[in-house]
C-alpha cells in the first residue's frame, strides 16, 4: 500500500472515529451531568431507564429523533434548518487540529491521533470554534421570535468579547514556546513531570483561559444565551427535536475540545505522568475538567449580561495584557 | 500528496453531509409518526399564543458597539500571534515595537471606557 493511500485511509478513519466517539460522548455527557448535579443536590437523578438510569441517553435520543419537526410560521426555512448543522459541524471541525493521544505504531506505520497535523494548530482550533457562532446567530435571526433574536444578540456579544480574552491569554504561553502547534506545546512540557507544566509558569493565563472557556462553551455562570428566566431558551426557543439536538451535540463537543485544549496547553498534555501512561493521563485530565464544568454549574448562580461585559472588558482584558507584558519582560530579562 | 489540510477538508464535507442527513431523516421520521392535525396556532411562535406576524428584528444598539470593539481588539490579537511565535527571535526590538502598539490600542480602549461604551445601556 502506498503512503498516500495509507494517509488518505488513515485520515478518513480518524475523522470517522472522532465524529462517532464525540457524538456518543455528548450523549453520555448529558447523563453524567445530570447524575453529578443530582448527587450535589442530594437527589438520585435519572434512575428508571436501565441500571442506574444509564439507558436514559438512549431514551432521550429516540425521543429527540422521532419528535415532529416544527419550522415556525414566518421563519426563514433554509437558514433555520442550516443553523444547527453549522454549530455541530464546526465543533467537530475544530477537533481536527487537536492531538488527542501520543502517537503509536500500527502495521509498521506511526499513527499520530490528530486528523490534520497543521502548524497553526491552536489558531485553527480557536478559529473553527469561533465560526460556530454563526449557528446561534443565524438560527436566532431566522426564527422570527423576539426571544430568539435577543438570545442571538447575547450569543454574539458574549462569544466575541471572550474571544479577545481567549486569544490574549494564550499569547503568553505561545511566547514562551514559540510555536502554535499543539504537539510542540505538548512536547515543551515533557521535561520535569508535574513541575514542567505550564500552569506553574503561567497561572494567570490558565485562570483567564478557564474563565473564557466557560463563556465560550456557554456553561453556567455565563450561560446567558439560553437563560430560562430571562429569554426562555434564547436562540433555541423555536427549535425542537433533532435540530435542537444538533445545537446540543455541538455544545458538548466544544466542551470536550476545550477540556483537551486546557489539558494540552497548561497541564502537560499527553506526557507520561509518573507511572501513568500519557494516553491515560490526558483522559484523566479531560475527565477532571469535565467534572469541573459540572461542579461550577451546580455551585455558581447566573450573572447578568452587564456584569459579564464588565468582567470581560474591564477586569479580564487589562489583566491579560499586563500578563502578556510581564511574560515578555521576564523572557527578555 | 499528503496535504496537511486534507483531514480538515474531509471533516467539513463529512460532518455537513452527516448532520444534514440526520436532521432530514429525523424530520421525515417525525412527520411519519406525528399526529398531523393542522392547527392555526401549532406553527406559531413561542409567545402567549398570538397569531404570528412578521416582526422587525430590532436589537439594542449596544450590541453593535461591542461588535465594533471586538473588531478593534481581535484584529489586534491576530496581529500579535505571529509576533508571539517569533518573540525570542525578535528580542528587545520586537518587544518595544509591540509595547508601542499595545499602548496605542490602550489609548483607544481608555477612550471607549471613558465614553461609556463599556457600560450596559448607558443613559449618558
Amino acid at each position: 500500500m502506498s503512503d498516500t493511500t495509507f494517509f488518505v485511509i488513515e485520515t478518513i478513519v480518524k475523522s470517522l472515529i472522532i465524529v462517532a466517539v464525540f457524538s456518543a460522548l455528548a450523549g453520555f455527557g448529558t447523563y453524567f451531568e445530570r447524575k453529578v448535579m443530582a448527587f450535589m443536590q442530594r437527589r438520585y437523578g435519572p434512575m428508571l431507564v436501565g441500571p442506574q438510569g444509564v439507558l436514559q441517553v438512549l431514551a432521550d435520543g429516540i425521543k429527540l429523533f422521532t419528535k415532529e419537526d416544527i419550522v415556525p410560521a414566518n421563519s426563514v426555512p433554509l437558514i433555520f434548518k442550516i443553523a444547527p448543522v453549522i454549530t455541530a459541524s464546526t465543533a467537530f471541525i475544530a477537533m481536527a487540529a487537536v492531538p488527542f493521544f501520543p502517537s503509536f505504531e500500527i502495521m509498521g506505520h506511526t499513527v499520530s491521533p490528530i486528523v490534520a497535523d497543521i502548524n497553526i494548530g491552536i489558531l485553527f482550533v480557536l478559529g473553527a470554534m469561533a465560526v460556530g457562532l454563526y449557528g446561534p446567530l443565524l438560527g436566532g435571526m431566522a426564527s422570527n421570535n423576539k426571544w430568539s433574536i435577543l438570545g442571538a444578540a447575547r450569543t454574539v456579544v458574549q462569544f466575541l468579547s471572550f474571544e479577545v480574552i481567549t486569544g490574549l491569554s494564550l499569547l503568553a504561553p505561545i511566547m514562551m514556546i514559540g510555536s502554535l502547534s499543539l504537539i510542540d506545546i505538548n512536547n515543551y512540557q515533557t521535561e520535569g513531570g508535574v513541575a514542567g507544566w505550564l500552569i506553574w509558569t503561567q497561572p494567570v493565563a490558565f485562570f483567564l483561559f478557564m474563565i473564557a472557556a466557560f463563556a465560550e462553551t456557554n456553561r453556567t455562570p455565563f450561560d446567558l444565551l439560553e437563560h430560562e428566566a430571562e429569554v426562555v431558551a434564547g436562540f433555541a426557543t423555536e427549535y425542537s427535536g433533532m435540530r435542537w439536538g444538533m445545537f446540543f451535540i455541538g455544545e458538548y463537543a466544544n466542551l470536550f475540545t476545550v477540556a483537551f485544549l486546557v489539558s494540552l496547553v497548561f497541564l502537560g498534555g499527553f506526557n507520561d505522568l509518573g507511572f501513568i501512561p500519557g494516553a491515560l493521563a490526558i483522559l484523566l485530565k479531560v475527565a477532571f475538567f469535565f467534572f469541573v464544568f459540572l461542579w461550577v454549574r451546580s455551585t455558581w448562580p447566573h450573572i447578568r449580561p452587564d456584569q459579564l461585559m464588565w468582567l470581560c472588558w474591564k477586569v479580564l482584558m487589562p489583566i491579560a495584557i499586563i500578563n502578556l507584558l510581564i511574560t515578555g519582560i521576564v523572557i527578555l530579562a | 500528496m499528503a496535504h496537511p489540510y486534507f483531514g480538515v477538508f474531509f471533516l467539513v464535507v463529512f460532518t455537513a453531509i452527516a448532520f444534514i442527513a440526520t436532521t432530514t431523516l429525523s424530520a421525515f421520521v417525525g412527520k411519519k409518526l406525528a399526529a398531523r392535525e393542522t392547527e392555526k396556532l401549532k406553527l406559531s411562535i413561542y409567545e402567549c399564543g398570538p397569531e404570528t406576524s412578521l416582526q422587525p428584528n430590532k436589537i439594542s444598539a449596544q450590541f453593535y458597539l461591542y461588535a465594533l470593539l471586538f473588531i478593534l481588539f481581535d484584529v489586534e490579537i491576530i496581529f500579535m500571534f505571529p509576533w508571539a511565535v517569533d518573540f525570542k527571535i525578535l528580542g528587545m526590538f520586537g518587544f518595544i515595537e509591540m509595547v508601542t502598539f499595545i499602548f496605542l490600542l490602550a489609548v483607544g480602549f481608555v477612550y471607549a471606557w471613558k465614553k461609556g461604551a463599556l457600560e450596559w445601556h448607558s443613559m449618558k
